[in-house]
């Protein structure tokens, strides 16, 4: 069990309450809620067509919910003008389930292209090229900096497109699924990547994933999102020794 | 399901992709004036649209010119009107087979590559991403797109004239000796700016159709890789029939101005 001194700080970068959403008479979410707190890495665990893409879409504006409040640092973004949204999504970083590179883009461009919007923002004193290279460094792929992405293996697309959501230092990091379709050690390289991301820059985390040994290593808390609502929160220890059979379903081998 | 409800549930289907469709390009309008303008994506669909369509466009219209001229031949020939050969098959390719070849080509090459390209992008959440990161995906990706074809379009359909009269002449030269300065004082004493002028405005209303259409499939696609394959092949088939209904309606405009 890792050190949870995080928690204690008790300032919410990102709250969810009463999120429902639907498609047509699937109720997908009904009531979710859940809190992440500064500096904390947060897992939400869920079967499969449980709602958790849809609840991390809904966070970042890319799917509208039927109703439920959904608060990143402080703002509602709910009711947030679309100059507004994003200026505040620079504060978020997505790492998308498949990577998402665009694949018509060398990873120099890749890495640009979000600096194109917020560059004067948050780099007034840097030049592309600088941090271009050391978001690609951090991730240990300098040398892959002029290839497209359809050169790339898996796990260095992965690794591209966490150095592309690192580049404009987002303040939360949402990964969807970061270890799925990886080999084990390249997806264990991705978990040890994710926690170096979050000691150097100490970002909030929120990680959706299948993946129960990422969830055992990297998580702070977990939730688990069954029945489109937040049915337990705790740490790994804690639901992994639960005796509710829906949450014992989740950590057998 | 009766086949009246199916007639009903399907005109439904096309009455809802008709407003979104509208929706789309009305959005395409507001944002094509908005701040910040993408000016080097803008450059690089031109040259991959106006550029990689040229050979296509260039071989088809060569070929349409041979055509025209050796089957026209006979049948002027019979009437002792071989003379009228330029005259004719200039102000037919000109006003019509021109714009309306060279639009149904970059509709197979442009808007299938559109639709395919776009939908691809879609399924892969490429745009998603573009999204999330604070970019505006649809000025970036669907703005550029249309504004390129647009513009590119009667680009092509002017060489395409070019080279299918070229064709024509080469018929006339090799059957009726006629001569390279002759041949073309006939054509560019036969046109007219009313020809050029309506059929290069035409030819921007046909872009503006194959960019619309591909970027809206593409945009929109759904179901993974199936979904992109649909995408591509409905965004020619659409703007393909879009192509022939906005002819009809340029003809049409066109007839009443020469009738005033």
């Amino acid at each position: 069990m890792k050190d949870n001194k995080n928690i204690s700080n008790p300032e919410i970068v990102l709250q969810i309450m009463d999120l429902h959403k639907s498609f047509g008479d699937n109720h997908v979410l009904n009531g979710f809620n859940m809190k992440l707190y500064k500096g904390e890495n947060l897992v939400i665990m869920g079967k499969s067509g449980s709602g958790k893409s849809v609840m991390i879409k809904c966070l970042v504006g890319l799917m509208q919910a039927d109703s439920g409040l959904i608060s990143v640092m402080g703002k509602d973004i709910t009711t947030l003008t679309q100059e507004a949204l994003d200026i505040l999504r620079a504060d978020i970083g997505f790492l998308f389930q498949g990577s998402a590179l665009y694949d018509s883009m060398t990873v120099r461009e890749n890495l640009e292209f979000p600096l194109r919007r917020h560059s004067k923002k948050k780099h007034k004193d840097s030049n592309t090229e600088a941090l271009v290279l050391e978001a690609l460094t951090n991730v240990g792929l300098a040398h892959a900096i002029d290839l497209m992405p359809s050169e790339l293996s898996g796990g260095m697309k992965r690794r591209v497109a966490l150095a592309r959501t690192l580049i404009l230092q987002p303040k939360i990091i949402l990964y969807d699924e970061p270890t799925s379709g990886l080999d084990p050690i390249t997806a264990k390289e991705i978990i040890i990547l994710m926690q170096d991301v979050q000691k150097k820059y100490n970002t909030s985390s929120l990680i959706i994933t299948h993946d129960v040994d990422c969830a055992r290593v990297i998580s702070d808390r977990m939730l688990l999102l069954i029945d489109g609502i937040d049915y337990a929160v705790g740490t790994y220890t804690a639901l992994s020794t639960s005796e509710d059979p829906k949450i014992k379903a989740f950590f057998k081998h | 399901m009766s086949g009246n409800s199916k007639i009903k549930n399907r005109l439904h289907v096309f009455l809802i992709e008709l407003g979104d469709l509208s929706f789309f390009t009305s959005r395409f309008f507001k944002e094509v004036f908005k701040h910040p303008f993408e000016f080097k994506e803008l450059f690089r669909q031109c040259y991959n649209m106006g550029n990689r369509s040229l050979l296509l466009v260039g071989i088809t219209c060569f070929i349409i010119g041979l055509v025209l001229d050796l089957q026209t031949r006979p049948t002027l020939m019979e009437f002792g009107a071989v003379s009228w050969m330029p005259s004719m098959v200039s102000i037919s390719i000109v006003r019509e087979i021109g714009p309306i070849i060279t639009a149904l080509v970059c509709a197979g090459r442009i808007g299938s590559g559109i639709g395919a390209e776009l939908g691809s992008m879609r399924v892969t959440e490429q745009i998603d991403a573009m999204e999330v990161s604070g970019t505006n995906p649809f000025k970036y990706l669907v703005v550029t797109r249309v504004l390129a074809v647009t513009l590119m379009l009667p680009l092509l359909v002017i060489i395409g004239d070019a080279i299918s009269l070229f064709g024509s002449f080469l018929v006339e030269n090799l059957k009726g000796n006629v001569s390279f300065t002759l041949y073309f004082n006939q054509v560019f004493d036969s046109i007219e700016f009313g020809d050029i002028i309506p059929a290069t405005i035409k030819s921007f209303f046909f872009g503006l159709a194959i960019g619309i259409v591909g970027c809206y499939k593409g945009y929109y696609c759904t179901k993974g890789t199936e979904g992109v394959g649909k995408a591509a092949n409905s965004a020619v088939v659409v703007s393909s029939l879009l192509l022939f209904i906005i002819d009809f309606i340029a003809v049409f405009v066109t007839d009443i101005f020469y009738d005033l």
